[in-house]
This record gives structure tokens, C-alpha cells and sequence, in this order.
């Protein structure tokens, strides 16, 4: 038995736990019961999973216990993270558990076949722990906008996890999981790691295949790593990472420095650039007070901060919104009650394939998500697809040029990653606009396809909770973000004293008041 | 550019293959206005000389080499499907009956 409880063995990181599980001081199935133990204390209140794999997983995490004892050849090739559990955001298609994209219109189905990096994960004898919440399709900024209830944020349980993937976030910041799969089409990593005080990276676009991810706008979608430390999503980019046969935009170059760079950190002499647009008027002062402070760290680490000036950013967002809705209105037409999924028949009338599709789309997708259909076919019809989706793709290109020049003044690009702070639950529902404006910062580097990091900066002074770091660098340099990240990260730590997360709420309460005011939590 | 309107966005969700209602139209075509008003700047970021990026990293010719590799048996391919019938998926009438 380990000489760590429960408690605190889900308090360390999947590196920590990696080096634990190789020394023999602890169990797989240890590690992954006590995970499920936190998902069964908290998941309650924090709503991060939709499905628990409690027994695949236990199963695996057996599989690696009896590897490693055995000892030998088969315990030598074990993967570095072989036996670490992890979490997987319901977007990514798993044989043995349901996917649901968090829609109704996908409710109970089961997927044929595994997504590219599901494979790599059992490949790697990685527990799988279940699946996480997230906005329908991938679709929002809070996770208020899934079929199955939003998640919560774990520093307030009355404020929003960041979206789409606030589930995968949440479940890594409240420590029912030490690490997370996630997407991010426009910020949908990032910016729930932000305002989950996690880290969350978006790789360059293709270093992660994304067969098996339900496309939401396959130009700008990609799966990444979410963790609570850099070097946990340095170790698990490796694990994913790498040329794919089965997605034909995955790039056939080699990402296996990551880990390195996120070891041996170092920015003496790098030049970071300030985005000039990308913070100030339209951010939160206690963004803008951490921001500050991590560039001052940097600079005493080193590093020469330049300011840099992308001035197409100010058409990232109108162009991504309309960009993104012209693939979703094409990716999402397959959902249409034939192949899987649910198939509603109109209430009267001729019972032809025309209005059982219009019946079934109607009941399964969610407001946001025809919001971004109608909008899509809007953007590509004829006499407004040239004023608007090649529009927008000429956005993309100065947008690209932007980068270029800048990146030709600075090794990597730093800003907040997100303009606030987490909100209150239903404070932004009704206001689609508003909502759109949380990924202003994240936006620019899916429409760019340049890798982008977010990392915890610290709490807002005005209202202690987390704002996060984004670190951007040219595409196919995911190296320069562990590299620069690693470093940021040891010096906040530094000065807190410790992980930013030791400073959230425990989330369980003493057992006299739990009786109380949480008796009835699933 | 031209505002979207409701009967704009009643032609879109045929289009679509969403059914609306009436109460739905009227927010949808309130709040796509909105949001259409906010984009329409992105037609004037950029002159005639400036080409369109559809991919970010462009990539030519992806090729396999032309054998066969995993295919789903029917009973897998079907497994998700709200109705089958001899190894087939099973859709209401094509063509309306009037």
C-alpha cells in the first residue's frame, strides 16, 4: 500500500504520479480508485463528468499493476505514463463508453470505432476515467450550453468553467482527473484553463490528428492536453502527437521535444512579444495586474519583452464568426436522424425523409447550436458568399501575415488569455455577442493555426479568481511554448509558494456541514 | 450589406432542415441580426489583392497508396442508426406522396 492517502496522491501531477508508479511506491489501480473516489465526492457539484469508466479503467490500471510486477522486457517498454488515468472531453468518439458531443441528438450512441488519440492513450495503457461536460458541439464559452447541464468552476460553484471544454478543465482543477483531453476550435482549451486556473495548450493545427474528434469546423478544430502543470501537457502532446494517416491534414513533422523544452526551460535572451491588441481597454484590470506581472517576471528571468502590433486581430472575431458557422452548417448536415443518433417524426403530416430530418434537427440540437447552422448557411449563400466567407478567408490570410511580421520580432507572443474572469452562471446565456467575446484573444490562433498555450497568472485582485497567461509561437514551434511556459510557471509558483490551485476550494466539506447542505449530491 | 430578417431566416432553416416556430423565428432573426451587424466590417478588412486562406497550413496531394484497409462489417455501421433493415439503413419516403 502507498504511504500517500488518497487525498493526496490526486493532488500531484501526472509527472509526479508517472515517477510513483515506476518507483513501485504506488498502484495504478490506487491512483485510478482514487480518482474515482474524488469523481463520486465532488462530481456533484461540479458536473465535469457525463459518463464514469469506472471499470474499463480499474481494469486497465490492473493490467499495468501486474505488468510492472511481473518485472522484464514488458515492464521496460511500459510507457512513461503508462497507468496514469485520465479524462476525455465527450467531443472524441471512444468504443465502450457513449460519445455524446453534449447534444441530445447523440444521446446513448456508441461510436464503431476510437478516435486517433484514444488509441494512443490505450496504447499508452492510460486509464481512461470517463467523459467530460462541454458545450453542445463544442460550441460556447461556459459550458452552459450543453443538452446535459453546465459544469461548474470548482474556485465558485455559482460560476462558469470556461468553454466549450469547461468539463475537461473542471475535472483536472478539482482533481477528480490529473490530466485532460480537450478541443479548441476557437479557445475552447485555453480559455477554461484560464478561468480554471489549469493549463491548457492548443497544438499547431495538424500536430494532433482529429480522426474521431466530431468536426465542428475542421479548419480551426484541434485536440490538445489539458493538466494542471506544463510539463504534464508537454508528456501528454508526445503521447497524442504524430503523423496520422487517417486525418489528412495532420502534419508529418516531429514534436518529440516537448517534454525536453518543458524541462529545461529557459528565456535568457528570447525576445517575448506584447501584442498590442490583444489587452488593455476591454480587459479586466486584475488581468491586466497579473499580465503585468508575469512580464516582469520574464524580464527578471532574462527575457527582452518587445511590444509587437497585429492590426487585422480587430476582424479575428468577425471573420471566425463567420468562418466557423460555414463549417458547422456543413459538418453538422450528418446529423440527421438516418445514420445514428435520434430520429423524431414530424407530429402530422407526410411522413417524408425531408421533415423527419427538420423534426429531429429541430429536437435534438440546441438553441446555440442552430443559432451557428442558420448563420453558416447564411455566410455561404449565393450573392453573400463572397462578401462574406471569402471575406473572411482574406481575414485569415492578413491575419497570418500579422503573425508572420510579429513573430519576426519576437520569439514567442504573450497576452491574457481571456479579457475576464470567470462569470456567474446564466449572466451572459441571453446575450450571444457577449458571450463571442470571451475568445477574443484565443481566436486569432486558430485562425492562424499557430500552437497556443494558456497557464495560470495568478488571482484577480478584485475578485481572487484565476486569469490566465496565453503564450503563442509560430506554427510547428510548440517547443517555444513548454520552453517559455515551464519557466513562467516556476517563477508564479515561486512567488506563491506553491501550485495556484492549492489555493482553491477544497470542494469537500467537513463532514458535520456536509449532512447538511449537500446531502442529496448524486 | 443587407440586414437578415425573418422571412431570411425561415428560407435558411428550410434550407437548414430545421423546423421553427413562430415564437423562434422572431428571436432567431432578432439575435442574427445582431450578430450579422457585428461581422459585416470583415467585407471591408481587405482589398481584391489579398488571397483567400481556406486551410492554415496548406498541404498538397495527401495520398494513400490505393489498397483496402479496415472497413466497418454492416452490423457496425448500423449499430448507431435509429432504423435498419437488411443490412440497410431504413429512411422514411423519399418523395412526398402528393
Amino acid at each position: 500500500m502507498s504511504e500517500l492517502t488518497s487525498n493526496e496522491l490526486i493532488r500531484l501531477s501526472a509527472a509526479a504520479l508517472a515517477a510513483k508508479l515506476r518507483a513501485g511506491e504506488v498502484t495504478s489501480v490506487e491512483v485510478t480508485q482514487a480518482h474515482l473516489d474524488r469523481i463520486a465526492a465532488v462530481d456533484g457539484q461540479v458536473n465535469a463528468f457525463l459518463h464514469v469508466n469506472a471499470e474499463e479503467a480499474l481494469a486497465v490500471a490492473a493490467e499495468v499493476d501486474a505488468i510492472r510486477a511481473a518485472g522484464g522486457a514488458a515492464a521496460e517498454e511500459l510507457h512513461e505514463l503508462a497507468g496514469v488515468p485520465i479524462a476525455v472531453k465527450d467531443l472524441i468518439v471512444t468504443i465502450g463508453q457513449p460519445t455524446t458531443a453534449g447534444s441530445k441528438i447523440l444521446e446513448g450512441w456508441h461510436s464503431p470505432y476510437d478516435a486517433t488519440v484514444i488509441k494512443k492513450l490505450r496504447a499508452a495503457k492510460m486509464p481512461i476515467l470517463g467523459k467530460t461536460n462541454l458545450d453542445e458541439f463544442a460550441m460556447g464559452s461556459s459550458t452552459e450550453h450543453s443538452a446535459y447541464g453546465p459544469t461548474r468552476n470548482p474556485w465558485d460553484l455559482e460560476r462558469i468553467p470556461g468553454g466549450s471544454g469547461g468539463g475537461s478543465a473542471a475535472a483536472v482543477a478539482a482533481f477528480e482527473a490529473p490530466l485532460a483531453l480537450g478541443t479548441d476550435t476557437g479557445g475552447s482549451i485555453r480559455q477554461p484553463g484560464a478561468v480554471t486556473g489549469t493549463v491548457g495548450v492548443k497544438p499547431t493545427y495538424g500536430a494532433v490528428s482529429r480522426y474521431g474528434a466530431i468536426a465542428m469546423a475542421s479548419s480551426l478544430d484541434q485536440i490538445g492536453p489539458v493538466s494542471r502543470t506544463v510539463l504534464d501537457s508537454a508528456l501528454l502532446q508526445e503521447v497524442i502527437g504524430g503523423h496520422d494517416p487517417f486525418d489528412s491534414t495532420s502534419l508529418t513533422d516531429s514534436f518529440d521535444n516537448l517534454v525536453e523544452a518543458a524541462r529545461t526551460g529557459n528565456v535568457q535572451g528570447m525576445k517575448i512579444g506584447i501584442i498590442k491588441e490583444l489587452h488593455g481597454e476591454g480587459y479586466q484590470a486584475g488581468v491586466e495586474n497579473r499580465f503585468n506581472e508575469s512580464l516582469e517576471l520574464l524580464k527578471e528571468a532574462g527575457a527582452e519583452i518587445v511590444e509587437v502590433s497585429c492590426p487585422n486581430l480587430k476582424y479575428a472575431l468577425g471573420a471566425y464568426y463567420l468562418i466557423m458557422p460555414s463549417e458547422v452548417s456543413s459538418n453538422l448536415a450528418k446529423f440527421d436522424g438516418v445514420r445514428f443518433g435520434l430520429r423524431v417524426l414530424p407530429k402530422e403530416g407526410p411522413m417524408t425523409i425531408e421533415r423527419v430530418m427538420a423534426a429531429t434537427r429541430a429536437a435534438g440540437f440546441g438553441d446555440e447550436v442552430k443559432r451557428r447552422i442558420i448563420l453558416g448557411t447564411y455566410a455561404l449563400s449565393a450573392g453573400y458568399y463572397d462578401a462574406y466567407y471569402g471575406s473572411a478567408q482574406k481575414v485569415r490570410t492578413l491575419i497570418q501575415r500579422d503573425f508572420d511580421a510579429a513573430f519576426a520580432q519576437a520569439d514567442v507572443l504573450i497576452s491574457p488569455t481571456a479579457p475576464t474572469t470567470a462569470f456567474k452562471l446564466g449572466e451572459k446565456l441571453d446575450d450571444p455577442l457577449a458571450m463571442y467575446l470571451n475568445d477574443v484573444a484565443t481566436i486569432p490562433a486558430n485562425m492562424a493555426g499557430i500552437p497556443g498555450l494558456s497557464l495560470p497568472g495568478g488571482l484577480a485582485d478584485e475578485d481572487g479568481l484565476p486569469v490566465g497567461i496565453q503564450l503563442l509561437a509560430p506554427a510547428r514551434e510548440d517547443a517555444r511554448l513548454y520552453r517559455v511556459g515551464a519557466v513562467l510557471e516556476a517563477l508564479l509558483e515561486e512567488k506563491w509558494g506553491g501550485p495556484l490551485l492549492a489555493q482553491a476550494p477544497s470542494l469537500v466539506e467537513p463532514v458535520e456541514t456536509l449532512v447538511e447542505t449537500h446531502g442529496g449530491s448524486k | 450589406m443587407a440586414a437578415i430578417n425573418r422571412d431570411d431566416v425561415a428560407h435558411l432553416a428550410r434550407l437548414a432542415h430545421i423546423e421553427m416556430s413562430a415564437e423562434e423565428l422572431d428571436r432567431m432573426a432578432g439575435e442574427l441580426a445582431v450578430i450579422v451587424d457585428s461581422v459585416k466590417s470583415v467585407s471591408e478588412a481587405a482589398g481584391d489583392d489579398v488571397p483567400a486562406t481556406s486551410h492554415p497550413i496548406p498541404l498538397s496531394n495527401v495520398f494513400r497508396e490505393d489498397v483496402v484497409g479496415h472497413t466497418f462489417t454492416a452490423e457496425q455501421a448500423l449499430s448507431g442508426a435509429p432504423d435498419a433493415a437488411e443490412d440497410r439503413f431504413k429512411v422514411p419516403a423519399i418523395l412526398d406522396e402528393d
